[in-house]
């Protein structure tokens, strides 16, 4: 049963300025409390604004540090879900759950990757 | 996004390969509610089967429903109501004319989501019942809470798929004629039942671990199969410190998989493995569920070996590892659940924290222990401080009479490697 690691992409000009409703807050909850009584879930959380971040990169033989905001935001990656799954098609029908419970005002990708094992 | 990948409508097919996705991850709640109206975990399954036939027949017609999971609930329920009056409508007709049947209890209203855990518990204690043999256990899990086919059964344990069928068939069958409730055990009686459960998904992750026959060392499936009805059984009873000490006893185990074997398959020792490879995640998690299953009272079995666990887990190093306590933990487990494997592994510890003259003495006082007379690991263990001892000759007898017990061909091969050496 391989591991999987979900990147969870917003675009961030969809996320309310005062955050996700306790609505999706409380329907996450409940999900994610269900994967994790499945045993599915191992590890997952939300991150803070990117805005809040810093990127530091290698390019060239050179560290060059940059704090957020940053200018693109549609894609940002917000949180990340490891799973233990026994295929793919397991992992995404999980994920597809994980999207259900937003509002229709969010855009959000979720990149689903094997982790490589060994 | 790049468009030429998306999938804004489903391409032919995938309705089949998402149907048999939801219908493994519903199906263990599915058969557990149905179970409870109808009192017959064979009938569940069936009726559970005729849900994913009828969504088989309407979905690709109408379309996935917004929560195929509560579809397919709803419509097995249904049908297991339906089943159950005509039961009772059967019975009252036979007594109408003078015949008695047994009385059927009358169908239960729908359950509210939390009782889903509990028939889902129910349906646990249910396929680990000690009137089924392990193997039938172990199917019988496997099948109805693991979503495993039975061909995925089949192989996992090398046997003719037939003959897992088979069992599973008889698994039900006595099931139903023994009259075996439904229903989770209390009082005194829970703590031994309790024991079976733990115990059939120990025994599900030890064949995939170490396993007994076969050409591989490790078969990682089974070992996940069961760390996943290990983490499903600590959900529905976060009470029992037991079940918390079994999913931190198999995340560690577990942790270890990727540095036990070779790059040609071949099993590679506690002692030898790169720890480097030793899954943090998993070790984290069985950190915390350790935690978890901490008690004031007295730790069991699983706690003790989770505990031992947790020593090597802790250990950057072969050298670092904490062997006196591991011994105190032995010794501990030996008192509350003795068994010839506990002292065997008692010895072990010993020689790494005592030298291998003491743990000789607790060897050789295991030689005529009937249960050990055709275990390979009791030759290995004593040919091993032989070796140590510089007693070679005796050693290479010693690994060369474990390796003809050896049923495992990755085992055999290991420790004939051993006899050559000390030859």
């Amino acid at each position: 049963m391989p591991r999987y690691l979900s990147l969870v992409k917003i675009d961030e000009s969809t996320v309310p300025a005062e955050g996700p409703s306790p609505e999706l807050m409380q329907r996450m909850g409940e999900l994610i409390e269900e994967v994790t009584k499945a045993g599915v879930m191992l590890d997952t959380a939300g991150l803070m604004p990117s805005a809040q971040g810093t990127r530091v990169h290698w390019e060239g033989g050179r560290i060059s540090v940059t704090d957020g905001p940053f200018t693109e935001s549609k894609e940002v990656v917000g949180g990340y879900a490891f799973m233990q799954c026994k295929d793919m098609a397991e992992a995404v029908e999980w994920t597809k759950r994980f999207l259900k419970v937003h509002e229709e005002f969010w855009t959000v990708t979720c990149e689903v990757r094997e982790i490589a094992e060994g | 996004m790049e468009q030429q990948h998306a999938r804004p409508t489903e391409p032919p097919g995938a309705l089949e390969e998402d149907l048999e996705t939801v219908f493994r991850l519903e199906s263990p709640r599915v058969v557990a509610a149905v179970a409870r109206i109808v009192r017959d975990i064979g009938i569940a399954e069936e009726l559970t089967q005729d849900a994913l036939v009828a969504a088989l027949e309407q979905w690709p017609r109408d379309g996935l429903p917004g929560n195929p999971g509560a579809w397919l609930m709803t419509t097995a329920r249904r049908r297991a109501v339906d089943l159950v009056r005509r039961r009772e409508r059967y019975a009252h007709k036979l007594q109408e004319i003078g015949r008695n049947l047994e009385a059927v209890p009358p169908p239960e209203e729908p359950s509210a989501p939390d009782d889903i855990d509990d028939d889902l518990l129910r349906l646990v204690f249910t396929t680990c019942h000690p009137v089924l043999s392990a193997e039938a256990r172990t199917a019988l899990t496997l099948r109805l809470l693991g979503g495993l086919t039975t061909a995925e059964i089949a192989r996992a344990f090398l046997v003719p798929e037939s003959t897992v069928a088979q069992r599973i068939v008889r698994a039900k069958r006595l099931l139903a004629q023994r009259n075996v409730a439904f229903e989770v055990p209390y009082g005194p009686e829970r703590e031994a039942r309790l024991g079976s459960v733990l115990g059939v998904i120990y025994l599900i992750f030890n064949e995939g671990y170490a396993a007994t026959a076969g050409d591989d060392w490790l078969r990682p499936g089974l070992c996940e199969d069961a760390l996943r009805l290990a983490r499903l059984l600590a959900g529905l009873m976060p009470k029992e410190p037991e079940a918390h000490a079994l999913v931190a006893l198999l995340e560690f185990q577990a942790s270890r998989a990727a540095a036990r074997t070779g790059p040609h398959g071949e099993p590679v020792l506690l002692k030898d493995q790169d720890r480097r490879r030793w899954n943090r995640m998993l070790i984290a998690r069985g950190v915390a569920a350790l935690a978890r299953a901490d008690t004031t009272g007295a730790p069991g079995p699983y706690a003790l070996q989770a505990a031992i666990a947790a020593c090597h887990a802790r250990a950057y190093t072969y050298e670092e590892t904490d062997w006196p306590a591991i011994v105190t933990l032995y010794s501990l487990l030996a008192a509350r659940s003795p068994s010839p494997v506990v002292e065997l592994n008692r010895a072990v510890a010993v020689s790494m924290a005592e030298g291998p003259a003491p743990a000789l003495e607790i060897v050789d006082a295991l030689a005529a222990e009937p249960a050990l007379r055709a275990y390979h690991l009791l030759p290995s263990v004593r040919a091993d401080l032989l070796a140590r001892l510089g007693r070679t000759a005796e050693a290479r007898a010693e690994f060369e009479r474990a390796a003809s017990l050896a049923r495992n061909e990755r085992e055999r091969e290991l420790l004939l490697r051993r006899a050559a050496e000390n030859g």
